[in-house]
């Protein structure tokens, strides 16, 4: 890829590029969405797991309790836990299903205070906090959506054309990626197909469904819309989406804090912040 | 270009220790807002958004789902009491709920003092649905009852009537088991007190020989083990005033349909 032709971030100019001295920044609704999501993130995801802790397994279907079979469960005992998916069976004694808590004691709660909110088994507290967040994530999103089609970031910016599909393109992508370009673009687009296709997947598949599949576990909503647990399959199966897709959540969010480190961290969270400041340390390197 | 690197690995490091400092902070932070009052009310404030928003979304009559047959769960898991320590109850138990009582008073024209087989000879209906605990799991079961609206007539409710209290014959921790709805899940058509559960009389665990299902709400509002419901114009001052043992101990939602 041409270094010349590299560039993030919207409003690009040679100046404005990964390599240029200036960070463009982006668009301001688009910087406060990032870190709005990054706060509802958090705060959903480690709520959520105090939520799972009340009852750690995974079923398909409508219904599914203790007496039915979980396709995935943290089991623990007084001794040891471990973690089964399907019938694979992971020993997790010390992090999950039986750890020490900062007193020393005993727990076997599945995940461990660390990693929820509240840092203590709560669950009503849990669910306070996921479902306030809940709101602020899906206000946030809504807004974010209807904003940047009208503002036209969607149609400029995160737009697959027609090119981006073709597979030739698209594993020429994967393969700039391998050798650790990450901030190329093809024919002047501000994203890569790789990078576009995944934010499109994250917002417009993804965080969607994570509030279809919530909602699909309330009973109130199920009467007011029957059809909406019934695509998932069931009630259960809303829950293990639900699950799983706040699993590929983290795994996007770690990829993407690892991206930024080895890119040009300083440049995209400027991009990402106050932006169009000059980077004076690197300037005078 | 080695310089270069040398500072964007300090800046790395600065990047990634300032982001452990800042989870830190955050972690130990939400624990105190957990356990500040006032920002639980302000979290408590999405709960009150989802019974305002799902309430105008589902109509009022709006049904739970139902089921075949075959969708019903094996074992039914039974919850919370497993079974009343009330000596009374054993006695009940033992004589197969005999002459268990039904009290309806409070806020209505037309007290009731019924027994279990007066009850059960009531105008029944039967419904296969799916009980959402708020931990997470679910179960199908086959629920024959009256429904609450039919007693509520008999009883003739008060227009001051505003909720309705349940009564039960268990206590949790040494504290009194109750529950309570409003109005609106009180007629719907598929809020019942049933004494059948897959076409036996219910089980001890779960509930004998009377228990309340509000289909449209979590399992906790499922009161089990029923002796009156009274009718009020206000929770404030019945038990911990919040509407329900649950809701009293452990800051349970008083709304459970999420």
């Amino acid at each position: 890829m041409d270094s010349e032709k590299t560039s993030i971030g919207p409003n690009m100019s040679d100046t404005d590029t990964p390599t240029g001295n200036s960070a463009a920044r982006h668009n301001w609704l688009t910087r406060i969405w990032h870190w709005l999501n990054l706060l509802c993130l958090v705060t959903l995801l480690m709520s959520g797991l105090t939520i799972f802790n009340a009852h750690p397994r995974l079923y398909w279907g409508d219904s599914g309790n203790v007496h039915d079979h979980a396709w995935a469960a943290v089991a623990s005992g007084p001794d040891d836990a471990y973690i089964r998916i399907g019938e694979t069976i992971i020993p997790s004694t010390g992090f999950m299903g039986h750890w020490r808590d900062d007193q020393g004691r005993i727990q076997n709660w599945a995940f461990p205070s660390w990693a929820t909110i509240p840092g203590y088994y709560d669950l009503a507290a849990g669910r306070r906090w996921h479902l306030f967040f809940a709101w602020i994530f899906s206000i946030g999103l809504a807004c974010f959506m209807l904003a940047s089609l009208i503002n036209r970031h969607v149609q400029r910016d995160l737009h697959m054309q027609r090119d981006n599909w073709r597979p030739a393109i698209l594993w020429r992508s994967v393969k700039t990626h391998a050798k650790g370009q990450f901030l190329h673009s093809e024919g002047g687009a501000i994203y890569n197909p790789l990078q576009k296709l995944s934010y499109i997947l994250i917002i417009f598949v993804a965080l969607p469904l994570m509030i279809a599949t919530g909602l699909a576990m309330s009973p109130q909503m199920n009467a007011a819309w029957p059809w909406l647990p019934e695509i998932f399959g069931g009630r259960q199966s809303a829950r293990s989406v639900h699950f799983i897709i706040a699993a590929a959540l983290v795994a996007f969010t770690v990829l993407h804090i690892a991206l930024v480190l080895v890119s040009r961290p300083i440049w995209l969270v400027k991009a990402m912040t106050i932006g169009q400041k000059r980077l004076s340390a690197e300037n005078k390197s | 270009m080695n310089r270069r690197r040398e500072i964007s690995r300090i800046s790395r490091r600065k990047l990634l220790g300032s982001a452990a400092i800042g989870a830190g902070a955050l972690l130990s932070g939400c624990d105190q807002l957990s356990g500040n009052a006032g920002f639980r009310k302000l979290l408590s404030k999405g709960e009150d958004a989802n019974f305002t928003v799902q309430r105008s979304l589902a109509s009022r009559n709006a049904l739970a789902a139902e089921f075949g047959e075959d969708k019903i769960s094996d074992i039914f898991p039974a919850n919370g009491t497993r079974y009343p320590n009330l000596p009374a109850y054993a006695k009940f138990a033992e004589r197969g709920f005999a002459g268990w009582p039904l009290l309806i008073n409070g806020l209505v024209d037309n007290p009731q003092n019924l027994t279990l087989e007066q009850v059960r000879a009531m105008p029944s209906q039967t419904q296969i649905t799916r009980h959402d605990c708020v931990e997470g799991w679910s179960a199908i079961g086959k629920w024959t009852g009256v429904r609450l609206s039919h007693l509520l007539n008999l009883a003739k409710l008060k227009k001051s009537a505003r909720y309705l209290v349940f009564h039960c014959a268990d206590t949790l921790g040494g504290i009194p088991y109750y529950e309570s709805i409003d109005l609106i899940d009180a007629f719907h058509p598929q809020t019942i007190i049933a004494w059948n559960l897959n076409d036996e009389p219910l089980p001890i665990g779960n509930g004998a020989p009377l228990r309340l299902r509000v289909e449209r709400q979590l399992g906790y509002k499922h009161a089990k083990y029923l002796v009156r419901i009274e009718a009020v114009d206000s929770l404030t001052g019945i038990y911990g005033g919040k509407g329900g043992y649950w809701e009293d101990v452990a800051d349970y939602e008083w709304y459970g349909g999420i």
